[in-house]
This record gives C-alpha cells, sequence and structure tokens, in this order.
C-alpha cells in the first residue's frame, strides 16, 4: 500500500497539513500535493473502476497523461466530473467522489463484466447491439449508458457558479513548456529581443531535470531554473505563466492556452479558467516526453505505475506506492527510480530489464548500491485484485509458460521508453519520423507545419524533438509485449489503454478481423479514445497493430493528433459569452418602456421586439386582437426603429438603385416616396421596403429590420468591386433615428395635436410623400406611408429624443385611447392588406412575380440585379407556385407552412404538393382565419377549393382568393 | 485561423474581424448573355486544391473589400490587392510561381 | 433639446478600469477624398483638426477627427454642434463628392482609464495593443460587436459602438474589468 515518507518531498509544505474527502471520508494531505499525491500518501491505492470491465484501477502516472485517476469533483453548481487527480492541487475542503461504480468503489457489480471478458472482445458494441434493430433505442441503448461512460454530467438545471475568459496575446515567440528546454528557448529568444511569452501546464517548473537532481551549465538544475526565471520575469517583453497549458496549434499561428487561474485556490474572486487566443510568429513546443507503460498481463492492477512518476512522488511528494517496489524495464531511465526509492528507504527487491547484460552508468549504479538486476527476464504477470501483491517473473523471450520466479511487492515501477510529446507540432500538419533506436516518432524537420509566409512555424526542442539526453546510457530495447511470445491468455490480460479497457488481445484481434488502418483500428476498439486520448497507449498500441499485420511501424503511422492537449472547460471555450451577454441584444431607444409596459418580445435578428403588450390577465391572442381593433378603430403606435435607414447619395445614387431595386428609382422626385423590391443576381427577392427621395442626388432606403446590415454590405459590395468608378456614398443611419408608426384613422389628429411646422392635411401631405420639420418640438422627419391599410405616418425623430417623443405622442393620444401595437399586430394587419413580408412569403427561391409584384419590376430598364436571372426558362414558366388569398371554408385559422397534398408522388418519391401556406392568421378584423400561400398556377384559379393539411394529419378546405382581405381600393389609408 | 493583412488599411487581424467573399476576379454577365456566360458566372467556381483568387472584406475593420491569393491546401498567403483590380498583379503571379513552380498559372 | 438622452445616461463602474459612458456626444461621418485639399479645409473648419492619417485621430480646436476607412471620417464635437458641423462641412464641400451625416444618436460612446486598461480591452478585443500609441486607433470587434478605439492619452481610451448594442457593450466592459481579473499581460 501507498504511504507517506517521513522525510523529503520538495513540493510539499508539511507544515501545512490540508483535509480533504474521497468518497466521503475525510483524508490528509499537505499543502503542494497533488490530490493524487495526497491520495497516494493517505493510503488510497484504489481510487476508480475501468470504462468496461469495472477493474479496479489506481494511479499510474504523475501528470497529464493519466489515464486512471478521474473523479468528481466539487458539489452542487461547481460540481465537475472527470477531473484529473494528477494536475489537480490540493486545497483545503477539496471534495472528490470516484466515478464508474455502482454501488461502491470497493464492491461493484459491473466488475462481472471482467468475469465475462471473452464476451466483450474488440468491436463488442458493433457487434452485439445490431440485432434486433427495434431492441437499440428501448433496451440497449439504456443499459449501456448505465454501465458504461465516465463519471456524470452534472444536472440539466445546474449552472456554473464560477466565471471564465478569454484574452487575446500576441507574441513572437511562445514557448510551451516550462522544463530546461523550454526555459533555455525562452532566455535564447528573449535575449534577441523576441516578445515572448512562456507557458508551463504545471504549477512548478523545471520538468523531470529539477526531480532526478541534473545539473544544467554546471549548476543544480532547481538553483539554474530559478536564476533563469527571475530574469525572464524581470524582462517587460516576457510574459511566464504557469498552470497554463497548450492545448492547441492551429493556422497562422494561432495557439490556445488554457490557464487554471483559480483552481487552486476555489472561492478566490478570480476567473477560474482564462483561455489564451495567442498570435504567435513562431511556436516552441518543449513539452517533454511521456514513458510508456509496458505491456504485461496484470498490469492495470492499482499500484502498477509509471517509473517516472513512482520517482516524481517520492522526490516531489515523499509518497512512496508501496514498502517493496519491484522495478521493470527495457532502459536506464527507471534505474533512476530504483536509486530513488532505495535512497528513500523504499526495498525494491529485484529490477527486471528486458535486456540481456545491459551496461549503462546508471545500471552499474544500481549494482552497486546493491540492487539486483534480473536481465533478459520479463513480468509474466501481476498477482493480486484491488492491489498488488507479487509478480511472477519468467524469461522474456518466452511464451510465459514456465514461471521462473514469484518475488513478493505491493507496486511496479514500468517503464517501456519514452515518447516524446509531439502533439503541438503535429495538430496543424506538421509530420513524423519514427527514430528507430529510441522506439518513438519524433518531428521530421523537413516537413513542418506551414504558416501563412509559407515557412515552419513550429520547432520542437529538447525531449519533445527525441533528445532524450541520456548520451551514456545503453540503449533502450523496443518491448511491445512482455514477455516476447506472450500467449493468448497473458495477452488478453495486457492492458494498453486502461481508460478505455483496450487490451493486447484485442487490437490483435481487430488486425485478424481485417482492419489494417490505423485509424480504423482506433475506433474500432476504441484504443486512445478516452480523455487521455491514447497518450499512454497509441504508440504500445500501433506497434501491436503493425506486429499483427506484418509490416514496420512507420508504415503504419499515427493517429492523427487532435486538439486539445488535454480537456479544456467549456466554460474557457465560451468565455464571458454567457447570462446577459451570451450575444448581442440590441435594444431600441424605447426599450426600457416597452420592458416596463409589458411587452412580450419577439426575437428579430438580435433585434427584441414587442410582440405584444398582454395587460393582465390578457393572453397574447387576446392582446393582438385588443391592439388591432383599436388601430383599425382609432390609433395605435409601433416602434418601427429596428428598420433598415439607409443613406445613399453622390451623382449616380439614382443609377445605382436603378440597378439596385427591380423598380425604375431614378423616376422618383424628390419629396415622394415608392415601395421596392431588391432581388440577388437569380432573380430571388432578397429585401423590400420603402425609398424616399431626399434630393436630386440623395435618397434614404428603408430596408427590412433584419436587412439593414446585410443590405448595407450588399450595396458596398457592389460599389467597391463592380462599380467602382460610380459616385456613390452609402451611410447607414439606421440607428440614428427612431422611428415610430402612428397608425389609425385618429393618426393625424393626434399629430395635429403635437404642433410644429408641418401641414398634415391631405391636400398638402398626400400619401406616399414625406416631409421633414417640427411635430411640437421635436425635428421629424415623416412618411405617409402605410404597411396596415389605415391612415399611418411613419415618424423619424434622433435616436436620443425617441422616448420622450413617443411619450409626448401617447400623451397626444390619450384621448384616442392609444395604445402601443407588436410585430404581431403588425403582422395580422400587413395579411389583412394582403402585403408581403420577406421572410414569410419569400424563402430565397420566389421572385417578385411569384407575388403578384409584376408591377415593381420594371420593364424600361436595360439591367438591374436580377433581371438576367429572372428570364430563365424556369422563372417565367406559367407552372410557378404563385402568391393568393386562402380562405378556410369553416373559418378555422390554416397552420403556418401548411402544404397543400396531390396525389401521387414527385420525382424525388415523396407526396406530390400543389401549394404551401406562408402567412396565416386570425383576423379579428373579419372574425376568421386568413392566409396567404404559393399555389400551383394560383392567380388563374381564383374561387377553387383545395385542401391543406392540418398539424394533426387531417386536411382542412379553403378557397383561392385574391390576397387582399381589407379595404382593397386602399380608400382609408388615402385620406 | 487565418491571419490576414488588409491592405486598404494595412490591418493585420485575425480572420474574425473578416469576412470571406468567395471566388475573385468573376465577371458579371447580365441581361442579353448567354446562357453558358450566366452559368458560369452565377455558378461556375474554380475550388482548386492550390493557388486560389478569392475576395475578402474587413468587415469589422474600415469595411472595405480586397482580393487576396491564398493556397487552399498550405494556407500559404501570397498577397492582397485591391478589389479594383481586374486581374492578379504581376508582382504576386510571380511569387506564385516562385514559390509554386507546378502552378499552371491564372487563367 | 433638453430630454435628449445617450443610450446609458452617463453610466459609471468601478473595477480594473474606470469605465463611464461619455454620454451626448456630437458625431458626423464625413466620406469623401481624404487627400483632397478641400475636404482638409472642410474639416479644419468644422473642428479645427488636421485630417489624420491612417488609423489616426487628431484633435481640433473643437472637435476631433477620427480616420475610420480610406474614404471616411468620423468628428466628433460637442452634441449641441453636430448639425452645424455638418452645415459647415455640406457648405465647404459643395461640388465635391462628399457626403457629411450626423450620426450623434446613432452611437455610444465609452471611457475606459486606468493602467489595467490594455489587459482589459485584450479580453474582448483580437488587437495587439503592444506599441499602441497615444492617438491611434483602430476599429475591431468587442467580443461580438463592431465597435472602434482609441488611445485618448497613456492610460485612458475611448471605444465607439452602436447605439443598440450601448448596453450590450457596457455589460461586456463591466464584466471583464471585475476585481480579480487581473491579467498582467500589457501592466505589471
Amino acid at each position: 500500500m501507498s504511504y507517506r515518507l517521513a522525510t523529503g518531498g520538495r513540493l510539499i509544505d508539511r507544515s501545512r497539513p490540508l483535509d480533504f474527502t474521497f468518497n466521503g471520508k475525510t483524508l490528509r494531505g499537505f499543502a503542494g500535493d497533488t490530490l493524487a499525491a495526497a491520495l497516494l500518501g493517505a493510503g488510497q491505492t484504489l481510487v476508480g473502476r475501468s470504462f468496461k470491465y469495472h477493474r479496479p484501477r489506481g494511479i499510474v502516472a504523475s501528470g497529464a497523461e493519466e489515464p486512471n485517476a478521474l473523479v468528481g469533483m466539487g458539489e452542487g453548481q461547481r460540481f465537475e466530473p472527470n477531473q484529473r487527480t494528477t494536475t489537480t492541487e490540493l486545497f483545503s475542503g477539496l471534495k472528490a467522489v470516484s466515478q464508474n461504480h455502482w454501488p461502491s468503489l470497493d464492491f461493484d457489480i459491473g466488475a462481472v463484466n471482467a468475469k465475462l471478458w471473452r464476451f466483450f472482445p474488440a468491436g463488442f458494441y458493433y457487434k452485439m447491439f445490431i440485432h434486433p434493430r427495434s431492441f437499440w433505442k428501448h433496451v440497449y441503448e439504456p443499459i449501456v449508458r448505465q454501465s458504461a461512460g465516465l463519471g456524470k454530467a452534472p444536472d440539466a438545471e445546474t449552472r456554473d457558479a464560477d466565471r471564465y475568459e478569454q484574452f487575446y496575446a500576441h507574441c513572437d515567440v511562445l514557448v510551451a513548456g516550462g522544463g530546461i528546454a523550454g526555459l533555455t528557448a525562452a532566455r535564447a529568444a528573449a535575449a534577441e529581443g523576441k516578445r515572448v511569452i512562456v507557458i508551463e501546464q504545471a504549477a512548478h517548473w523545471g520538468g523531470r531535470a529539477v526531480v532526478d537532481g541534473a545539473e544544467v551549465e554546471g549548476q543544480p538544475a532547481a538553483g539554474w531554473v530559478e536564476a533563469v526565471l527571475g530574469d525572464l520575469h524581470a524582462n517587460p517583453a516576457v510574459t511566464v505563466l504557469n498552470r497554463t497549458m497548450a492545448a492547441g496549434v492551429h493556422d497562422h499561428g494561432y495557439v490556445l492556452a488554457y490557464q487554471r487561474v483559480a483552481d487552486h485556490e476555489p472561492g478566490a474572486d478570480k476567473p477560474r479558467h482564462r483561455l489564451w487566443r495567442v498570435r504567435a510568429g513562431h511556436v516552441i513546443a518543449a513539452t517533454g516526453a511521456i514513458e510508456r507503460p509496458l505491456s504485461f498481463a496484470g498490469n492495470d492492477l492499482p499500484g502498477v505505475m509509471l517509473a517516472a512518476a513512482v520517482r516524481d512522488y517520492v522526490v516531489n511528494w515523499a509518497v512512496s506506492p508501496g514498502k517493496r517496489v519491484v522495478v521493470v524495464t527495457n532502459n536506464d531511465d527507471a534505474y533512476r527510480t530504483a536509486l530513488a526509492l532505495h535512497a528513500a528507504g523504499v526495498a525494491v527487491p529485484v529490477i527486471i530489464d528486458a535486456r540481456t547484460e545491459p551496461r549503462g552508468a546508471l545500471v552499474e549504479q544500481a549494482r552497486a548500491a546493491g540492487l539486483r538486476v534480473a536481465d533478459g527476464m520479463a513480468v509474466r504477470s501481476v498477482k493480486g485484485g484491488k492491489a498488488v501483491t507479487g509478480v511472477e517473473l519468467c524469461r522474456f523471450d518466452s511464451d510465459g509458460g514456465a514461471v521462473a520466479e514469484t518475488i513478493a511487492c505491493d507496486a511496479v515501477a514500468m517503464s517501456g521508453g519514452w515518447s516524446p510529446v509531439v502533439h503541438l507540432w503535429s495538430h496543424c500538419g506538421g509530420k513524423l519520423l519514427w527514430d528507430e533506436a529510441g522506439a518513438f516518432f519524433r518531428p521530421d524537420p523537413s516537413r513542418p507545419p506551414l504558416g501563412r509566409d509559407g515557412q515552419g512555424f513550429v520547432t520542437c526542442t529538447g525531449a519533445a524533438n527525441g533528445d532524450l539526453g541520456d548520451t551514456d546510457a545503453a540503449p533502450m530495447m523496443p518491448v511491445w509485449m512482455m514477455p516476447a511470445k506472450a500467449d493468448y491468455l497473458l495477452r488478453a490480460k495486457m492492458w494498453l489503454d486502461p481508460q478505455n479497457d483496450v487490451k493486447v488481445s484485442d487490437v490483435q484481434l481487430a488486425a485478424k478481423e481485417g482492419y489494417a488502418s490505423v485509424e480504423h483500428t482506433k475506433r474500432y476498439t476504441t484504443l486512445g479514445m478516452a480523455t487521455d486520448q491514447g497518450k499512454l497507449s497509441n504508440i504500445n498500441g500501433l506497434a501491436i497493430l503493425s506486429d499483427a499485420l506484418g509490416q514496420p511501424i512507420p508504415q503504419t503511422g499515427t493517429t492523427t493528433f487532435r486538439p486539445p492537449y488535454t480537456p479544456i472547460s467549456l466554460g474557457a471555450i465560451a468565455g464571458e459569452a454567457r447570462g446577459p451577454i451570451f450575444q448581442p441584444l440590441r435594444r431600441t431607444p424605447m426599450h426600457a418602456w416597452h420592458e416596463a409596459n409589458g411587452a412580450h418580445w419577439e426575437p428579430v435578428g438580435q433585434w427584441r421586439r414587442p410582440y405584444c403588450y398582454p395587460r393582465d390577465g390578457e393572453s397574447h391572442g387576446h392582446a393582438v386582437s385588443r391592439e388591432i381593433t383599436q388601430v383599425r378603430g382609432s390609433v395605435g403606435l409601433l416602434d418601427a426603429s429596428t428598420l433598415g435607414k439607409l443613406l445613399v447619395t453622390g451623382p449616380d445614387a439614382a443609377k445605382f438603385l436603378d440597378m439596385l431595386y427591380t423598380n425604375m428609382m431614378s423616376t422618383l422626385k424628390p419629396g415622394k416616396c415608392r415601395y421596392g423590391l431588391m432581388c440577388n443576381e437569380n432573380g430571388f427577392l432578397s429585401d423590400d421596403g420603402v425609398v424616399a427621395r431626399l434630393d436630386d442626388q440623395t435618397f434614404l432606403c428603408h430596408t427590412t429590420s433584419g436587412g439593414a446590415d446585410r443590405i448595407h454590405a450588399w450595396m458596398e459590395d457592389w460599389l467597391q468591386c463592380e462599380w467602382w468608378d460610380w459616385k456613390v456614398h452609402v451611410v447607414n443611419l439606421t440607428e440614428e433615428y427612431a422611428q415610430i408608426a402612428v397608425v389609425g384613422p385618429n393618426a393625424r389628429k393626434v399629430l395635429e395635436k403635437l404642433g410644429g411646422d408641418i401641414d398634415l392635411s391631405k391636400e398638402a401631405f398626400p400619401f406616399m410623400d414625406w416631409r421633414e420639420g417640427r411635430l411640437g418640438k421635436f425635428r421629424a422627419r415623416v412618411f405617409r406611408i402605410s404597411f396596415s391599410g389605415e391612415l399611418s405616418y411613419e415618424i423619424a425623430v434622433p435616436a436620443s429624443e425617441g422616448q420622450a417623443f413617443w411619450d409626448a405622442l401617447m400623451q397626444a393620444g390619450a384621448e384616442f385611447g392609444m395604445m402601443p401595437y407588436g410585430t404581431e399586430a403588425l403582422h395580422v394587419m400587413r395579411a389583412e392588406k394582403g402585403f408581403i413580408m420577406i421572410g414569410d412569403e419569400t424563402d430565397g427561391t420566389v421572385i417578385p412575380q411569384d407575388l403578384g409584384l409584376d408591377w415593381a419590376v420594371s420593364k424600361k430598364k436595360p439591367d438591374f440585379l436580377g433581371k438576367r436571372g429572372m428570364e430563365r426558362p424556369a422563372m417565367t414558366s406559367a407552372d410557378r407556385w404563385k402568391l393568393v388569398g386562402l380562405e378556410t371554408l369553416d373559418g378555422s385559422v390554416l397552420a403556418d407552412g401548411a402544404l397543400a397534398p396531390l396525389p401521387g408522388k414527385n420525382v424525388n418519391g415523396q407526396q406530390e404538393t400543389q401549394g404551401r401556406v406562408t402567412s396565416t392568421y386570425f383576423s379579428p378584423t373579419l372574425g376568421r382565419g386568413i392566409a396567404m400561400g404559393l399555389v400551383h398556377r394560383g392567380p388563374e384559379r381564383m374561387g377553387e377549393v383545395i385542401a391543406f393539411q392540418t398539424e394533426s394529419g387531417g386536411r382542412v378546405e379553403a378557397r383561392i382568393v385574391d390576397p387582399c382581405f381589407y379595404d382593397k381600393a386602399g380608400e382609408k389609408q388615402n385620406v | 485561423m487565418l491571419l490576414l493583412t488588409c491592405p486598404c488599411c494595412g490591418v493585420t487581424a485575425e480572420e474574425t474581424e473578416f469576412a470571406n467573399g468567395g471566388e475573385a476576379h468573376l465577371k458579371r454577365f447580365g441581361p442579353g448573355s448567354s446562357d453558358a456566360d450566366y452559368e458560369a458566372y452565377m455558378f461556375n467556381r474554380k475550388n482548386p486544391r492550390g493557388v486560389h483568387f478569392e475576395r475578402w472584406r474587413h468587415a469589422y475593420g474600415c469595411g472595405k473589400w480586397f482580393l487576396m491569393a491564398r493556397d487552399t491546401m498550405t494556407l500559404e498567403v501570397y498577397g492582397a490587392y485591391p478589389a479594383q483590380t481586374t486581374e492578379p498583379p504581376a508582382e504576386i503571379v510571380a511569387k506564385i510561381k516562385a514559390r509554386r513552380p507546378e502552378w499552371e498559372g491564372y487563367k | 433639446m433638453s430630454e435628449a438622452v445617450s443610450a446609458l445616461n452617463g453610466a459609471h463602474f468601478a473595477g480594473l478600469v474606470d469605465l463611464a459612458e461619455a454620454g451626448l456626444k456630437g458625431m458626423v461621418t464625413l466620406r469623401g477624398d481624404l487627400s483632397s485639399p478641400a475636404l482638409a479645409a472642410a474639416v479644419k473648419a468644422a473642428t479645427g483638426a488636421a485630417v489624420p492619417a491612417v488609423r489616426r485621430i487628431e484633435a481640433g480646436a473643437s472637435g476631433q477627427a477620427a480616420w475610420m476607412s480610406p474614404d471616411e471620417l468620423l468628428l466628433i464635437t460637442p452634441y449641441a454642434r453636430a448639425g452645424a458641423v455638418v452645415e459647415i462641412l455640406r457648405r465647404e464641400l459643395a461640388g465635391e463628392f462628399a457626403t457629411a451625416a450626423d450620426v450623434s444618436d446613432a452611437r455610444a460612446l465609452f471611457k475606459i482609464r486606468g493602467p489595467q486598461a490594455r489587459d482589459v480591452l485584450a479580453k474582448i478585443c483580437p488587437v495587439d495593443f503592444t506599441g499602441f500609441a497615444v492617438g491611434e486607433l483602430r476599429r475591431t470587434r468587442a467580443a461580438q460587436v463592431a465597435a472602434a478605439l482609441w488611445r485618448e492619452s497613456e492610460d485612458e481610451w475611448r471605444l465607439v459602438c452602436f447605439r443598440s448594442v450601448a448596453q450590450y457593450v457596457w455589460d461586456l466592459l463591466a464584466t471583464v474589468s471585475a476585481p480579480g481579473g487581473e491579467v498582467g499581460f500589457y501592466h505589471r
């Protein structure tokens, strides 16, 4: 069992004990511990269960590569599953719970799966759950969901209590990794006067060198690190960040770095995580190397750990994984672990070395220290259940049939060699070379990831570049399976990926079943697909696959390295964009008034517009009917400020608008308004609105609420990229004005009450004119236009005076029962008049002629945008669906979007149809449902009755009628 | 995410400040054009694996459109130039040829 | 006129930086040939400022002139003067291809003060602030909306956005300047 050593521990402060809980049990660690170190120090070797077989699992590693020791942390709004204990800094009051077991960690029913392992081979899910198909949804999926999966997602109603943010940083050089190689690179870049950011994922600097007591430039590593860090901190051009991981390297030097600002300081009033969005001229990956496990039977038992991790725990945190620790290796580095354990007073009964007669400085040191080296030997099998009790040895070059010796121990430190961490090199396309001597992939300097200048922008240095530093070491010997010719029963107990429960036998089976591509094998077996993304398992797995396929490892190749390097929080990805600032909400000058007066909001793009203003106890439907009745009978107010208002001006403005609109705009007289349509080059409608000619060279173009920015950009596109010699300026004045529609038979009386210098009489100010002047004390531009069929004025005042003007109108209209109306009343009234709405009657495939708007398409103009498109045979065909009004025979309201089916199937095998509903409302004015729709040859079929589908699957009959249901002669708007 | 330099205001900024506008140097065919010309204008795009001339707008910046030559495979940027240009400038063509000798040239 | 109110009516907030909505400001968009002597004379007459170089803002006796685009300036004056500025520009530029439009009410202007201003702005703007000089201006985005910002003095910045998103930008700035969020990238 693991325990805390009496002395040592370079990172812990024994004077500051910290209490934490694991599965409700209170344990004690020290300031400076990781959660993993504290658990091991408290004797908690068993920390979780595996994914598929629910095997007992312990801590394997000491850093980001840890596959097993994931826990749920925190409570309530701060609960988070799958937290890696090896990278979690201990704090007082930390609460952790183990995962993936039921009912308890020590007794788990799912572990029966492990006894049934023969029935869970590679691709088990694919093979098992195919038949019968109907079983998947109600039988298989619920069972799989209950028993598989890692950790539990927080409740759907839980809201993360922490805050997160992002930061855009720019630098010449970003150095990822705070070991000797990284700090050396950062120092060199800083010396050249570069702007440098150097980041280290852990809380501490120095990497392996400070653990192993190495010397750097003639001084102890720890002192060297401190001195260099001091210099870097003092340099204003250098930013030094610990607890910050380079998550991904992306195109053109874009690097995402994940800073854990306050994970170690719970309760601090700080952002928990900060996502750095760095643009680096050059990226230096000094990300080190990760030790590989060895594949021997029982290598997943709690107590079997990576050799260098064991060394970390002993040196950094004064924790030993056991009292008798067997070391097994194929290289010299693991001898350091044996020596460190020995120096700490931990028994090392044997160093099992797969190599025959290894001769290196470290080997000699171990022998000199009196440690036994069993060379040419292998671990045949690890004995034990929830903890290691011993190891069986056999000849390495055997099938494991003969047990040479059994040695009692309570932990195993293994080393299968090292793999450079090449992720940052590979994320953006850097290619790899297979290094025969080290048996690892390393960056191919001739094929780096390319930046925007076409040059490589990532460099790997130190161990990440394959420079493992052990110059006087004996050569390592690649060992992919131990013993070398292990039989099937042993291979079926050799774990490659302990998190996803993938074994040597699974990969071999996949190869036998025809999976030749490493990418396919990965998905079939799930090797490397767990939250650790195969940091320990991938090289071992593809070596097994290559062997099974009888081809060299480089020919098999690696799977793709994808960001992030280790999982990052969704909170960091969202950054500040949550709650009220999840996305921009655009507000008109009268927004606060609408809110205070009970508006029910409708999103229109990023705007919020009042849909209606329900009063106490009133349904939305009733509110809409009340508002319409008021407008048609007296007068109402609409906040129309969201309408786009584009000033188009210059000597060529008229010529330009003749190209943009389907109508002739150049003939419009100053002082007049004209309704216009805009189409794209396909001839399909894209926007509509009223154009007012302000003077000879100046027009004010109104667009739809959602269309202002799009149409502004559309105009600029044509002016900048096609007709750049035309003298036209466009200025977007959408937000300059609050625009209020005063609508209803009493509209003129209300405005006249305000006073001012505009003659509002019918004769002086006719329909489709505009005037500028004063209404009361307000500077106003008044347009006599109507989208409701009533007497109507749309009035623009400076936005800053919008609320005051609205108040003045409410006051002036009080005697007429003045009330605001919302977008739904607007829509119903326009539908009663048969006016089209972009986005309702149009869907990107509708031309003006489909909507009976031929009158707004100029036949005189030689050219306008969309004219050529409209000339295509399909657009001029008589067989198009065209706009009509629809009246249900029973007065009911048709369903929005309802189709009118016909017998038979179309060319795509779908139900044949002859029309669809585009707008449908209950009209309080008419007391019945009204609708508009596009119907095949519709205008030729007036009076015909056709059937539409209902939402419940039935049919309802509707008569084809004229789309204008109300005041067809237009007498009410023209008074 | 690309890093682009706007030739109109000189700012180098990440792609989120810009809007892509598809292939550059299209010739507009309006009323009176043949079906083939109109089809080519509206629908036929080169979509090359390699050197591509494309339109960008500095949408969150100076608002101006510009044109850019970029390799769609390596994402190398060969240069940007004003939108008021009817074909790729000679110096950009020369740079592309130097970098990509196999390139068949702008047509 | 007394009833005119800016989008946030002069709100204040103190955090890592001091935030204030600047209240009503006169703003006039001027489009035209920025190299023409006539335009330079008009800008001078309207604000006292010279035509700014690319991405610069110039101050004059009665206003500022900010470079927005190769053919566009934003002139900033007291709110009450905006109409007069438009008149001056139209008069001075009569016969030229140039456009002056009052956009005072279409914008919101924020003051951001304090040594940590760059560290706060860099949380929402993808801008390299190293070497960003006093008098320099940059159009960019503030999180999800368009913004223009300039360095008014060493520790004082200005940010302009559209009026409709003033509350969003305010909430954004207040959120990222909440105490505890010190970054120390630009300011140590």
